[in-house]
C-alpha cells in the first residue's frame, strides 16, 4: 500500500511543519549551549547526534533507525540469564 | 464515522469524556486492567477494581451509547510483587465469566525483569487454561525494543497459543514488523509524547497495510488524549485514503479481533456504512 499523495504534495503540506520542527531542535541546542555547565560527554547527546545523522541519510527506514538508536539492545540469551526454559 | 477504541483506561477519565467520545463517533471500547498510579496492597483491591471494570464502567459507558468491554490481569509494574501477582492470577477465574470480559490483559513487561517475565508466563498459562484472548502491553521508550522481542520469544515458545487471538500493543516503527511477521495483531497507541502520533500511525498503515492493525488512544490518568483515534481518522482523510480503508482499521479490525472472544456481545449500530471490502 502506498501513500495517495505525491512527494510534491507531501512537501507542500509538511514544509512548514518540518521547518518548525527543525527550528525547535535548533533552539533546543542553543538553549543547551547558553545554559551553565557542560553536557558534551553525556551519552544522551551522542544518541541525539547519531539520530540527526540518520536524518541526513537517504534510507527509507529512518524512523525505525532512529528508534533503534534510542533503544536498549535485544539479548537473545536473556532466557538463559533468567533461568527460564525456552522451547526453541 | 463510527469507531471502536480498543485500548483506553476509562476509570481514569471523566463522564464528560464518555460524552465527548460518543459525540466523536465512538460506539465501543475495550479497557485493559492497568496500573493505578500506585502499587495496590492486596488481592481484594484487585477484586474491587475488577468489579469497577466489569460493572460500573459498563453502565457509565452505556449512558452515552458506548459498549464497554474489559480485560483482566495484574499489570507488569505490580508483577514485581510475585506473591501478590499469584494471588491475583488465582482470583481472576472468579471474574472471567462476568459480562464484557474479553480476556487477559494488559499483561507484558515494563522494565524487562525476571519477575515480570515470570508473571507474564503465568498469565499466559491462565489464558490458555481458560481459553481467553490476550492483550499485551509492551514497554516504553528505551525498553520497548528489547521487551517486545522478549515477549515475542515467550509467546512463540508456546505452541498452544493461537496467534490470531493475541494483540501486542504499543508497537512503533522498530517493533511492528516483528509482531506482524510472527502472526500476531498489532496495536498502535497514539500518545502526545511517547509511543506514536496519528501521522506516524498512518505511515505504518501505508507501509504494512491494514491487516491485523489496530489504533487506540490508551487514554489514562497521564498526559493522553482520549479522542486520539478521531485524530488518526482525520489524518488518513487528509492524505486521501478511502473511507473503506479507514473504517477497516478503526472499526472492522477491532470487531474482527474481539469477535474471537465469547465476552464480545457487541451490537452493531443500526445503520448501513459501507463495509471494508477490497
Amino acid at each position: 500500500m502506498s501513500i495517495p499523495m505525491t512527494a510534491s504534495q507531501v512537501l507542500d503540506r509538511e514544509f512548514l511543519e518540518i521547518r518548525a520542527k527543525v527550528l525547535e531542535l535548533a533552539a533546543s541546542f542553543d538553549r543547551l549551549h547558553r545554559a551553565a555547565g557542560v553536557v558534551a560527554g553525556d551519552p544522551r547527546l551522542s544518541l541525539i547526534h547519531e539520530a540527526i545523522d540518520v536524518l541526513q541519510s537517504d534510507a527509507d527506514d529512518r524512523a525505525e533507525q532512529v528508534q533503534l538508536i534510542f533503544s536498549l539492545q535485544y539479548d537473545d540469551e536473556w532466557q538463559k540469564k533468567f533461568d527460564m526454559v525456552s522451547a526453541r | 464515522m463510527y469507531y471502536i477504541d480498543p485500548h483506553i483506561h476509562m476509570v481514569s477519565r471523566t463522564t464528560d469524556d464518555y460524552e465527548t467520545l460518543s459525540r466523536m463517533g465512538c460506539i465501543g471500547l475495550s479497557e485493559p486492567a492497568f496500573w493505578a498510579g500506585f502499587d495496590r496492597g492486596s488481592v481484594d483491591s484487585f477484586r474491587d477494581y475488577f468489579r469497577q471494570l466489569t460493572d460500573f464502567e459498563r453502565k457509565r459507558a452505556a449512558q452515552y451509547g458506548i459498549q464497554h468491554f474489559t480485560w483482566l490481569c495484574i499489570n507488569a509494574k505490580e508483577a514485581e510483587n510475585v506473591s501478590l501477582s499469584r494471588e491475583v492470577i488465582a482470583m481472576i477465574p472468579e471474574v472471567l465469566d462476568s459480562p464484557s470480559v474479553l480476556g487477559i490483559g494488559e499483561i507484558g513487561l515494563n522494565k524487562n525483569t525476571k519477575n515480570e517475565a515470570t508473571i507474564f508466563v503465568e498469565h499466559l498459562e491462565l489464558a490458555i487454561q481458560y481459553n481467553q484472548q490476550i492483550l499485551i502491553h509492551t514497554p516504553h521508550l528505551a525498553d520497548k525494543y528489547q521487551g517486545t522481542r522478549m515477549i515475542l520469544d515467550m509467546l512463540c515458545d508456546d505452541n498452544r497459543i493461537e496467534r490470531s487471538r493475541v494483540l501486542v500493543d504499543h508497537v512503533e516503527e522498530h517493533t511492528i514488523r516483528h509482531v506482524l511477521d510472527e502472526g500476531f495483531w498489532a496495536g498502535m497507541t497514539l500518545y502526545p509524547i511517547s509511543k506514536c502520533t496519528p501521522q506516524r500511525a498512518c505511515d505504518m498503515v501505508e507501509i504494512y497495510g491494514p491487516e491485523r492493525l489496530l489504533v487506540n488512544s490508551a487514554g489514562d490518568w497521564g498526559p493522553s488524549k482520549p479522542t486520539a483515534v478521531p485524530d488518526f481518522i482525520i489524518e488518513m482523510r487528509r492524505r486521501g485514503h478511502s473511507e473503506r480503508l479507514i473504517r477497516q482499521v478503526v472499526y472492522d479490525n477491532p470487531v474482527q479481533f474481539f469477535s474471537q472472544s465469547q465476552g464480545f456481545d457487541f451490537r452493531a449500530p443500526d445503520v448501513s456504512e459501507a463495509p471494508a471490502t477490497n
